[in-house]
């Protein structure tokens, strides 16, 4: 599966992201700058990932929503190219348009940084497809904001399209229904706050996150 | 030419940063104060040249995010 990873000046999960990708898919993806205007031909798997691009300037994800690779971005994912958006990535995408609400300072102001429990709600997507619907699983979090806002009319919309992929188990941040990662309405781009990149192997002392990049492999290859 | 851009959160969307203000407020002694709701200010130096729509087109494009944001122009 040929794969990429957007860098941006203050993303910081890239490379924990690459080596996530590499490890389960056996492909290195191929890391992107964002001052790039085209990617590669071909590609299976967008990963926007986590950290503070542009320093969060102006609103998390503002920024970097507006560089060149994300004209690129939002055409690819028009053609159903998987895009997944982790923490700072689903900031972006959101901030992109290409997903719907949000994401605001946290509930309580504070920046949590733990792991978190969260219920697996749609197993269907190509992101989700090894969990099992109503799973609990453990992912780390690490934001300050991650506090997930839409008005009542679209919450219910996505509710009801079956777009919250995961939500939180307990209150983390003062997300909107406890939402933790939503789907676009053709089920092809994912943003979450909670880092699957951090749990993949043995040594993270937990294995939850592998699971979503094994489902992208069989699903997207 | 200068234009004054506030950027201030929808009536129906949480503040935490005006709630945290208010309760510090409340903590220092200050009494009286209902609610505080925290905005930006953004501040264009601009050219004659240009108009009240290039301005809106900004605001909607990158300045505020209207999914959770209104905006207001003042040009001087």
């Amino acid at each position: 599966m040929k794969s990429a990873v957007i860098v941006f000046p203050g993303s910081n999960c890239d490379r924990d992201l690459a080596v996530a990708i590499r490890d389960v898919t056996g492909h290195a993806p191929e890391m992107l700058w964002h001052g790039e205007s085209e990617l590669p031909d071909g590609i299976g798997l967008i990963a926007v990932p986590g950290g503070f691009s542009y320093g969060d300037y102006l609103r998390s994800g503002a920024m970097a929503a507006r560089s060149r690779i994300m004209r690129a971005i939002v055409e690819a994912a028009g053609r159903g190219v998987p895009v997944l958006g982790i923490c700072n990535g689903f900031q972006i995408l959101t901030e992109a348009g290409l997903l719907p609400g949000a994401l605001m300072r946290n509930e309580g102001l504070n920046f949590v940084c733990r792991d978190v429990a969260l219920t697996v709600e749609n197993s269907q997507s190509t992101f989700t497809a090894r969990y099992d619907a109503g799973e609990t699983i453990h992912l780390p979090v690490a934001h300050h904001d991650g506090n997930f806002t839409a008005d009542s009319g679209t919450l219910d919309r996505i509710e009801g399209e079956g777009r919250v992929a995961f939500r939180y188990a307990e209150a983390v941040n003062g997300s909107a229904r406890n939402i933790a990662g939503i789907l676009n309405d053709s089920g092809n781009v994912l943003g979450m706050m909670p880092h699957p990149e951090r749990v993949i192997e043995a040594a993270h002392g937990k294995t939850d996150g592998r699971r979503l990049f094994e489902g992208l492999l069989e699903t997207v290859a | 030419m200068k234009t004054r851009v506030y950027v201030t959160l929808k009536g129906g969307v949480l503040d935490p940063q005006g709630k945290a203000i208010h309760h510090a407020l409340g903590s220092l002694g200050f009494s009286g104060v209902n609610d505080v709701r925290a905005g930006k200010l953004i501040e264009l130096d601009h050219d004659e040249g240009v108009s009240d729509t290039d301005i809106e087109a900004m605001c909607k494009k990158l300045l505020a995010n209207t999914v959770i944001e209104n905006f207001r122009i003042e040009r001087s």
